[in-house]
């Protein structure tokens, strides 16, 4: 086990710059992920901490080591791949134990070791398989076994569970999260889906086009979002924004009035925001209220998604109750004025 | 009105498969028949080589080959004679001594140079690959002079050496083409992993691309094996018609010199058919695979 830790990091390819100056911080024994849309170099950025990809500038520290220069096999570390990449010529076992066999161990204690972690993950019947006689589940978990055997100091997860379905994905979650818990290791964790990060991180790490747009605990993220991106990128469904006016405690949008509870650092008075509330903070109320013109309604079971619009913008909205309003319809809402997000328009900063 | 509605519905797919069926079953057999015509054009020359090879010169000198379906009296005495008296049983063990370390060493540095190509990074890589797809044009008669006065110079004419290296030299190129896509197509995250669990480069050539590329080597094996136990010019500039001779000059001046008569050249020359036609028989489903197994993603 051990903390890691990046140094402004930078990435150049011909020319390119793709991670401009990244700055984390994670602990031993933290489960940290990395999380944004495609290209944001989340995937690259794990691949220069495994030793896969060259450091333009900056420091990776493993430990107490800087490993920049150190080739992946000697930074002590092992990486589960989204494609799994088992041998397809090596049964599970000879998967599981290649790492040891690189290193000399004797062929007892590499059966011992395969054998401990093949119990822990549930493998024990399908040690002399062979990975395309194996479900995608099975081989998710003999990716995981082969990391496990290696007992690293850091485990690199790069997207394990997009090849699999979204049952599979949910069971698999919380089969990584267990082990976490169980072997206490330091584990890093590229995904693009932020329900991922949200369930199973320590800390989030949120980026964008190579930026850090933010760092935090997954509440922390999901309650006091830094910026307009990382407000819309956190939830699902994602949070509303809505571009309006502040004056007097309210955000106008349009011709309807908005209350706020905290006002808004730096505010003038008829500064133009962007008014934030997630979707499961609006809440049906009597007349009187904010009127929500509905477009479509999605009932799932447990809650009822309406989108539709106020004063011409699109919201959202997640309802426990069970609503039957068509479309055209008016639906009356409130927002919780404590539960609002307000951001500049100009550098989307939050402002509250 | 209702019931024949429904009556001529259910007839409907009754009637359309039967034209259908029929159309295919002739399809079928013009199929069949195209393919039959072409095994007979194919197989005839080999059949008559090999019914031949069985008759008795005076018998030969007299009938056609097909004659001896008619009256079976097979001799053993072509092959007996090809085999001790024309030299032919010699040319067989030097064709194996010329072709296997020819094939090994084909395949061998075919996939060190594609591995290197398809997975290694480093300056003027697509300059050495186009100078290797380059090679390929080259007529091979182009080199035959030069490295002649090389191998005059080094004094190894008339031994296997520059056989084997010129006939290495002119399948590596085209084995590194193939075993190119190949190798390219196997996915990085392979590579990485093995890197990650500590595999050195060698290691990863050896233990992960190698295996994984058994029919494509078996393919080029096979191709190569064929091109150099056909191959009549180099051996016959390097290594001339003494002892050292393959079976292909050997039976080359067999039918020039008609020496031991007709028949024994028959036996000698399916001797020299019959191994590469066992080995693709008996190969060709590795071969097949090899060939496409960059092509489609298996």
């Amino acid at each position: 086990m051990a903390n890691v830790n990046l140094r402004d990091i930078r990435k150049v390819y011909n020319h390119t710059q793709v991670i401009h100056g990244v700055n984390v911080d994670i602990d031993d024994g933290e489960f940290v992920v990395l999380v944004g849309p495609s290209g944001c170099g989340k995937s690259t950025l794990l691949r220069m901490i495994a030793g896969l990809e060259e450091i333009s500038d900056g420091q990776i520290h493993i430990g107490s080591t800087i490993v920049n220069e150190m080739s992946p096999k000697d930074r002590d570390i092992a990486m589960v791949f989204q494609s799994y990449a088992l041998y397809p010529h090596m049964t599970v076992a000879q998967n599981m134990g290649f790492s040891l066999q690189l290193r000399g161990g004797a062929k007892p204690e590499i059966r011992a070791q395969v054998e401990k972690a093949a119990k822990i993950l549930n493998l024990e019947a399908l040690l002399e398989r062979y990975p395309r006689q194996l479900s995608g589940g099975q081989r998710q978990r003999v990716a995981m076994g082969r990391a496990i055997v290696r007992n690293p100091q850091v485990f690199l997860f790069d997207e394990p569970l997009s090849n699999l379905d979204a049952k599979l994905r949910v069971t698999m979650r919380g089969e990584i999260k267990a082990l976490h818990q169980r072997l206490g290791s330091t584990m890093i964790y590229v995904t693009h889906d932020q329900v991922e990060a949200m369930t199973m991180a320590d800390k989030i790490v949120v980026m964008r086009d190579g930026f850090l747009e933010q760092v935090g605990t997954p509440l922390s993220l999901y309650d006091r979002p830094a910026n307009v991106f990382v407000a819309g990128f956190i939830g699902s469904p994602g949070m509303n924004l809505l571009s309006g006016r502040y004056a007097e405690g309210n955000v106008g949008i349009g011709d309807i009035a908005l209350p706020v509870s905290e006002r808004p650092s730096s505010a003038s008075e008829g500064r133009q925001v962007i008014y934030g509330i997630r979707p499961e903070h609006l809440i049906l109320s009597g007349d009187g209220g904010v009127p929500l013109v509905v477009e479509v309604v999605e009932p799932t079971g447990a809650e009822t998604h309406v989108i539709g619009r106020v004063a011409g913008q699109r919201v959202i909205g997640v309802f426990r109750e069970r609503i039957t309003t068509r479309p055209g319809d008016f639906l009356s809402i409130a927002c919780d004025p404590a539960k609002v997000h307000l951001f500049d328009p100009q550098s989307e900063h939050r402002i509250n | 009105m209702m019931m024949s509605a429904i009556e001529s519905r259910r007839a409907m797919p009754v009637a359309a498969p039967s034209t259908s069926r029929l159309g295919g079953r002739l399809k079928r057999i013009a199929l069949h028949g195209a393919v039959l015509l072409l095994c007979v054009v194919w197989f005839t020359p080999v059949l008559s080589l090999f019914v031949t090879t069985f008759r008795s010169e005076s018998d030969s000198s007299l009938t056609g080959w097909w004659h001896a379906f008619v009256e079976w009296r097979p001799v053993l005495s072509n092959y007996v004679e090809a085999i001790y008296l024309a030299g032919v049983g010699r040319s067989v063990v030097n064709s194996i001594v010329l072709t296997i370390p020819t094939v090994l060493g084909t395949v061998l540095f075919s996939a060190i140079g594609a591995f290197a190509l398809a997975r290694m990074r480093f300056r003027g890589r697509i300059a050495v690959f186009l100078a290797m797809v380059g090679f390929q044009v080259l007529p091979p008669q182009l080199v035959l002079v030069p490295m002649l006065k090389f191998f005059l110079a080094l004094g190894l004419t008339g031994t296997f050496i520059p056989v084997w290296i010129i006939e290495m030299g002119l399948t590596v190129p085209f084995g590194i083409f193939l075993l190119y896509g190949f190798f390219a197509s196997i996915p990085s995250d392979l590579v990485e992993a093995a890197r990650i669990d500590g595999a050195s480069e060698p290691r990863i050539f050896f233990q992960i691309i190698l295996p994984l590329s058994g029919a494509v080597l078996a393919s080029l094996a096979i191709l190569q094996f064929m091109i150099a136990w056909n191959h009549l010019l180099i051996p016959l500039i390097f290594l001339g018609s003494g002892s050292l001779s393959p079976l292909t000059v050997q039976v080359a001046s067999l039918a020039q010199t008609n020496a031991g008569g007709l028949n024994t050249l028959t036996a000698a020359t399916f001797i020299s058919v019959v191994v590469p036609l066992v080995l693709i028989v008996s190969l060709q489903k590795y071969f097949v695979r090899g060939v496409l197994g960059g092509a489609v993603k298996g």
